[in-house]
């Protein structure tokens, strides 16, 4: 037969292996399609089958055992050019390590064909069964046969909605059918079923390939048809700058504070701590002074106590840590569980608690404030900070009068009563 | 500051704005935290970004789009890291650049994902199978975030090798004020191509050790990528002197290039005989200890690695220089201690050593007076 797309001279398999008969197939599929050398990218991985890229003039990528398809998957996703025919070579063990990938690579119909060689066993590592190996099938690893039932690996591919799914018995001309997976737009899926000359056949006296595969319940016939267009990735010609699209916060204050300042506000999720928090940092910040912000929550974001820890300083802020703070802010039941051990730790600093919570032990200075009567649960937490920047001389209330009265909050209350009032 | 210039950030998106203007082009993502904002940035950034269902395919999909000639990135965590490993030696073996950033957090398994750590040393200086090195940069601040970022990309393409950026939970999650007019331009790394008329020879290295790129998408020649050891030609082969020399290669065109990519801060005292070593997060606690030290007329110098793996030579020059010397590193033992100075170091070698909480300028002090 003449080669297009393989060397001349023997393939790397075993006498009878079903990989020849795949390999020269597919060669002659491709001269029907007409396809040009250079734009068939095989992608191969580990088993003997994977040992073809050297006889083949095509691109070739061989990665690792079970992976190819995931790796051809990247490939294709990566063309811009839709001639180009990434092809995958992965045996039965390397589709079942890697199913995951299969499936996901089927049901997101990438542009790609998977030449699925399944000999029913790992021929490379000395015969052992693969999660495809049928009822009853022997290999030198299990002389008494195989006692669970391989599954119909192209039922579930095609359950995906993949585009295309078919299985062949890998005797004779098959490049017809090969032809056919490869034409079909999106992924296709083609089920080679081959028997292994050094391990299955001395095993398995006078088994015959079709009977096995019948005996299996493995239909031989197309599974899915349905020739749909492949995905193919956006591609963003410009994204904007994640810098430049940045606000600038003008600095129009000045904050009196020469040391720095470490703040911790707790209260409840849901309640607008972080972005209280945020409002106080960006005010801090147009009052001229350095800041980090850090929030802490639980995984269940809507649900427990939410935390942030702010530093003001007049000087550049290095370590952002603040395991003693000078101020705690408590808002709510939820914040005072979550400080209850820094407080009890604490022996200088202020701590400000909501009026309705009971006067944890601590060496601190305690200062009780109505902050959920006066300002209501969802205002609280902005509440309290405005009073902490007033009471404490943090910087002027009017920097974050500015924020509050300009910004999307501006009318949610009266913030400029609120401030004189605290 | 300049009072016109300062937005209010965090290092997540300086080192997403960093990469992409430094020319990496795609994201592959699986979400963990604490890689969460990087991933969030990514999907407005990148020109290409992509979903992935696990980890595995995250790396596969990122060499898949790196055979095509793209600069792929990724932001993980320990568990996440865990199951790439397999998929970034066949990265490095196939000669791919690609960026990996590592965000670590307080293990072991699951451990914490809201907390930080630097427990991730010995795992990425563990990663290549036979003892191969990755280029590893730790990131201290927002100007490293800005500027070592860029270089990843730079290393990662002139090497052709995957790069690991190595952080920290409590790096890329605090919100900072910064004067932006500090972050200078960066240049879109320099790629080219094999464009030669002879047959092109997948892995025929040039003066530096490095081959010439060529994507799967030509027209003109055939290309091989092998993860198996091969030969020049990306021919798998068993153990033949080619093949064999090929794989020594990736070693020693990562080691023998190491000036090209030694970043460091020497921040040196006269007359100190203490000198604190340290990197990333704790990195910053370092600099407030040392400047109070100093203040309280403590004598005392700084290294800072940004380099961190393979170990620049010229650390051990520098800490041959002091009669104490300090690493203060967020994990059990001290990995990077231990990697530079062995499981036993001598008593000379100290560690100041924290787990499941941020170093904190008061412990690194303890530590120095405690002599």
């Amino acid at each position: 037969m003449h080669r297009e797309y393989l060397h001349e001279g023997a393939l790397p398999f075993c006498l009878g292996c079903g990989h020849t008969l795949i390999a020269e197939n597919i060669d002659k599929a491709l001269q029907s399609l007409n396809i040009p050398l250079l734009d068939v990218i095989l992608v191969t991985d580990i088993g003997c089958h994977g040992i073809i890229d050297k006889s083949f003039k095509t691109h070739t990528v061989h990665g690792l055992h079970g992976r190819s398809i995931a790796l051809a998957s990247g490939i294709s996703l990566s063309l811009t050019n839709p001639e180009k025919k990434v092809i995958v070579f992965i045996g039965d063990g390397g589709a079942t390590i890697g199913l995951q990938h299969l499936i996901d690579s089927a049901h997101k119909n990438f542009n790609l064909t998977v030449v699925l060689h399944n000999n029913m066993l790992y021929g490379m590592t000395g015969g052992q069964p693969s999660e495809l190996t049928p009822l009853g099938f022997k290999t030198p690893t299990l002389p008494e046969g195989n006692k669970i039932k391989g599954f119909d690996i192209c039922e579930v591919v095609a359950s995906t909605g993949a585009s295309y799914v078919s299985r062949v018995v890998g005797i004779g001309n098959i490049s017809e059918q090969l032809a056919e997976a490869l034409s079909r737009k999106g992924f296709s899926l083609i089920e080679v079923m081959e028997i292994c000359p050094s391990y299955a056949v001395k095993s398995n006296p006078g088994m015959k390939l079709r009977q096995v595969t019948e005996d299996a319940g493995l239909s031989v016939k197309v599974y899915a048809d349905h020739n749909i267009e492949g995905f193919r990735p956006e591609i963003k010609s410009e994204t904007q700058s994640l810098i430049d699209t940045m606000p600038v916060i003008p600095v129009g204050y000045r904050s009196e504070r020469s040391v720095p300042a470490k703040i911790l506000i707790a209260g409840s999720a849901g309640e607008g701590v972080q972005s209280a928090a945020e409002l106080f940092a960006r005010a801090a910040i147009a009052s001229g002074l350095n800041v980090t912000k850090k929030g802490s929550y639980p995984v269940t974001v809507g649900i427990g106590f939410s935390a942030s820890d702010i530093i003001l300083s007049p000087d550049p802020i290095q370590y952002t840590g603040s395991p003693d703070p000078d101020y705690v802010i408590i808002t709510s039941t939820d914040g005072l569980e979550y400080t209850a051990g820094l407080i009890k730790k604490m022996n200088h600093g202020v701590v400000y608690l909501d009026e309705s919570l009971p006067t944890p032990e601590t060496k601190a200075t305690v200062v009780r404030i109505d902050y959920r009567k006066t300002a209501g649960a969802r205002n609280a937490a902005i509440y309290s900070l405005l009073g902490l920047a007033k009471r404490e001389k943090l910087f002027p209330t009017e920097a974050m009068l500015d924020i509050l009265n300009q910004g999307k909050l501006s009318g949610k209350a009266d913030w400029n009563k609120m401030a004189e009032g605290i | 500051m300049n009072s016109n210039n300062i937005i209010f950030t965090d290092s997540s998106r300086l080192i997403t704005e960093s990469l992409v203007r430094a020319g990496a082009d795609v994201f592959i993502g699986y979400p963990i935290t604490p890689a969460n904002l990087l991933y969030q940035y990514a999907s407005k950034r990148y020109p290409v970004f992509m979903a992935a269902p696990d980890e595995i395919t995250t790396l596969q999909w990122m060499s898949g789009f790196a055979v095509s000639g793209h600069i792929p990135v990724t932001a993980t965590s320990f568990p996440g890291y865990a199951l790439m490993i397999e998929s970034i030696n066949m990265a490095a073996m196939m000669e791919l650049p690609m960026v990996i950033i590592l965000v670590q957090r307080m293990g072991p398994a699951t451990g914490t994902a809201t907390r930080g750590a630097q427990g991730d040393i010995s795992v990425i200086q563990g990663t290549m199978s036979g003892g191969f090195s990755l280029p590893t940069f730790s990131l201290s601040n927002a100007a490293d975030c800005w500027e070592i970022s860029a270089k990843a990309v730079e290393v990662a393409v002139k090497f052709r090798t995957p790069v690991i950026l190595l952080t920290s939970k409590e790096e890329v999650m605090t919100m900072y004020s910064l004067d932006k007019s500090s972050l200078g331009p960066i240049n879109k790394a320099n790629r080219t191509f094999y464009s030669g008329n002879e047959t092109f020879v997948p892995y025929e290295p040039n003066e530096n050790l490095v081959p010439e790129f060529l994507p799967v998408t030509s027209s003109e020649h055939q290309v091989r990528f092998t993860a198996s050891t091969h030969d020049k030609k990306g021919i798998i082969q068993n153990a033949s002197p080619e093949a064999l020399a090929n794989s020594k290669r990736l070693h020693t065109k990562i080691v023998s290039n190491l000036k090209d990519f030694t970043w460091y801060d020497l921040d040196e005292q006269h007359e100190a005989e203490t000198l604190l070593v340290s990197f990333g997060i704790t990195a910053q606690a370092c600099h407030e200890a040392v400047a109070e030290l100093r203040n309280e007329g403590e004598k005392v110098s700084l290294l800072t690695a940004k380099t961190l793996l393979p170990v620049p030579p010229v650390y051990y020059s520098v800490c041959s220089r002091y009669k104490r010397v300090i690493f203060a590193e967020e994990n059990l033992t001290g990995q990077y201690r231990q990697l530079m100075f062995g499981i036993q170091p001598p008593a000379h070698i100290e560690g100041v050593n924290e787990f499941g909480h941020m170093i904190s300028p008061m412990h690194i002090k303890k530590v120095i007076h405690n002599a």
